[in-house]
């Protein structure tokens, strides 16, 4: 298998490959050389985890697009033991940038609804990259007011680098389909779960993301501009941006788990296995599921409106300012 | 054009000096315009109805019955939860701003009269740090909107704004999210919402608030959208269409209601207030 490795994951890779070669040498052959693989297979533990547990946050940021992190449908299919994804807004077309559909986890019925990256450079483009148009937001708020009206709990994965910045968006209502979102969103009369799966780029994360609880995985972004946004703005330098001003920006900016958690913005951070969620997904959605069936069970015994109330009270929490009286 | 660029290579910072104050270059038409006819003209340019951005009091004075606003929450102080710093720290910039502005953020909330009508109405000044969105605003508008409801009054915005803003990071982000929610409540209990877009409005305010009036205004050639121009030629390596993202634009794509000189905004917000009240 290829794998994909990040800059600073340069010395695992190395001795990755090593363990690699010395399997292929000894296979077949009298050579025993297991207790050096053995040896040799710690070493990569121990260098793993000692980068991992120093990851700046935009060694975060890499990971939480690494090109071989899970995706929505990649949790979907190891979540649920049914799904039928359902398409279109019924009024332009149907955005491939988010998917959606009814979906059985544990014998619940729910709507599942998510940014989807495409993986290899064919579904990358047919994705759009995770970037939506105007009826991908329309299509979800669709879709959760079928939730609604069904009464099942609605579950959203968050992982884009934002919404389109295009003129057919623009044409169609960018602006307008995700503010829409945004308020429905705070109306619903289900329970409403969020988890950032990767990246949380910004309005067009927001507007599959108000909700009763949110989680985020523990390398995943949550940001109101990426890092390489912010760097261009605040230095200017115009394409002459370096991976030390992306890195002083995702500080700059507190946009990991780790950070939103402290904040009060998220109610947890559900672990990752070491290396990143792509390390192991199946592990990764069994954790996730049960995150999941905790809050449905938590969130399934309140009414509608005191739901509603909830999620409007912790909205009008969020804020940091000071009243000078 | 030779000429132009002549004169502007020619002038030195102290002849602009001299210049400022008595004559205006257009942003849009680009014709030098004697600055008294601009003010005399509610700042529109007389050529080409260009509505030069103003000030949040001035269009105060514009919009309301003389003497008839009393300031809401305009004790409320940003904090700086990122501790975030660029160039200069974010909590110096504000007290730039502050000095700059003599506003204490780039939104003011007041209780008003508008021909007689009791509103709730929020301006945003885009001179304040780019009219930018953080706790502040958020927390300004959503009273505003609780406030409409507990009166019963109808709440206008006028917005002028680059967006969420950077500074205050994913704080900026959820007050998309509070006003949205805080304008909800209002859409359940029949008050007029009436939204009112000036140049330029962009990013998480245009996606939050500003588009979900019940009535959406835009003053004429005003710049509307979700991204910038810039973000969005940089990502499809086109140029851009002349009329795009502006309100004649918007209008014709059916995303506002109508636009409306700054002369005629009075009335016709008393005439919408009427309609639905």
């Amino acid at each position: 298998m290829i794998r994909y490795y990040l800059e600073f994951e340069k010395p695992i890779e190395e001795l990755e490959l090593k363990i690699e070669e010395l399997r292929r040498i000894s296979n077949g052959k009298d050579i025993d050389i297991s207790s050096e693989i053995k040896k040799l297979e710690k070493k990569v533990r121990d260098i793993r985890s000692e980068i991992f547990s120093t990851l700046t946050p935009w060694q975060k940021t890499l990971i939480a697009r690494h090109p071989d992190r899970p995706y929505t449908l990649d949790y979907i299919n190891l979540i649920t033991d049914d799904f039928i994804e359902l398409h279109g807004d019924r009024r332009f077309s149907d955005d491939k940038a988010i998917v959606g559909g009814l979906a059985k986890i544990n014998n619940i019925t729910v709507v599942i609804i998510g940014h989807q990256k495409g993986r290899g450079t064919k579904e990358r483009i047919q994705r759009n990259f995770g970037q939506p148009h105007p009826e991908g937001y329309r299509k979800a708020l669709r879709l959760m007011k079928l939730a609604e009206r069904f009464k099942r709990p609605i579950i959203t994965f968050i992982d884009t680098p934002g919404a389109y910045p295009g003129i057919g968006a623009e044409e169609r209502g960018q602006a307008e389909a995700i503010a829409v979102n945004l308020m429905e969103m705070s109306r619903i009369r289900t329970p409403i779960i969020s988890i950032v799966i990767g990246e949380g780029g910004s309005g067009g994360a927001l507007a599959l993301g108000v909700a009763d609880r949110i989680f985020m995985l523990e390398y995943s972004i949550y940001s109101v501009i990426s890092p390489e946004g912010c760097a261009a703005i605040l230095w200017k330098k115009n394409g002459d941006l370096s991976y030390e001003d992306f890195s002083r920006a995702a500080s700059a900016l507190r946009l990991t788990a780790q950070d939103l958690i402290s904040f009060k913005i998220i109610d947890g951070i559900i672990p990752e296995p070491l290396g990143g969620a792509h390390r192991d997904p199946e592990w990764m959605a069994k954790k996730i599921l049960e995150n999941i069936l905790t809050a449905v069970e938590e969130l399934k015994t309140k009414t509608p409106g005191k739901l509603i109330e909830e999620r409007y009270r912790r909205l009008r929490r969020t804020g940091s300012f000071e009243e000078m009286k | 054009m030779a000429w132009f660029k002549k004169t502007k290579e020619t002038k030195t910072d102290k002849k602009v000096k001299t210049q400022e104050g008595l004559w205006v270059k257009c942003d849009s038409c680009k014709e030098i315009i004697y600055k008294k006819e601009i003010d005399r003209n509610l700042k529109v340019c007389p050529k080409c109805n260009y509505h030069f951005r103003i000030r949040a009091r001035d269009r105060l004075k514009l919009l309301i019955d003389e003497g008839s606003a009393t300031e809401l929450d305009s004790d409320l102080m940003s904090g700086d939860p990122l501790d975030f710093k660029d160039i200069t720290p974010y909590k110096e910039r504000l007290k730039e701003n502050q000095k700059k502005s003599g506003l204490h953020e780039s939104a003011i909330s007041v209780d008003a009269l508008i021909e007689g009508h009791a509103v709730s109405l929020v301006i945003m000044d885009f001179s304040f740090m780019g009219g930018s969105m953080g706790s502040v605003v958020g927390e300004k508008v959503s009273r505003a909107a609780e406030q409409a409801l507990e009166k019963k009054q109808p709440l206008i915005i006028v917005s002028s704004s680059g967006g969420a803003r950077m500074q205050e990071g994913i704080f900026s982000l959820m007050q998309m999210a509070k006003t949205s929610a805080a304008i909800g409540r209002l859409k359940d209990n029949g008050i007029p919402y009436i939204s009112v877009l000036c140049d330029p409005t962009f990013g998480g305010v245009t996606a939050s608030f500003a588009m979900l009036g019940d009535i959406i205004i835009a003053e004429p050639k005003s710049l509307i959208g979700f991204a910038g121009p810039r973000v969005i030629e940089q990502t499809i390596k086109q140029q851009l269409p002349e009329d795009f993202q502006r309100a004649e634009f918007l209008l014709e794509h059916g995303l506002i209601d109508i636009v409306v000189n700054r002369k005629d905004l009075k009335r016709t917000l008393a005439r919408l207030i009427e309609f639905l009240s």
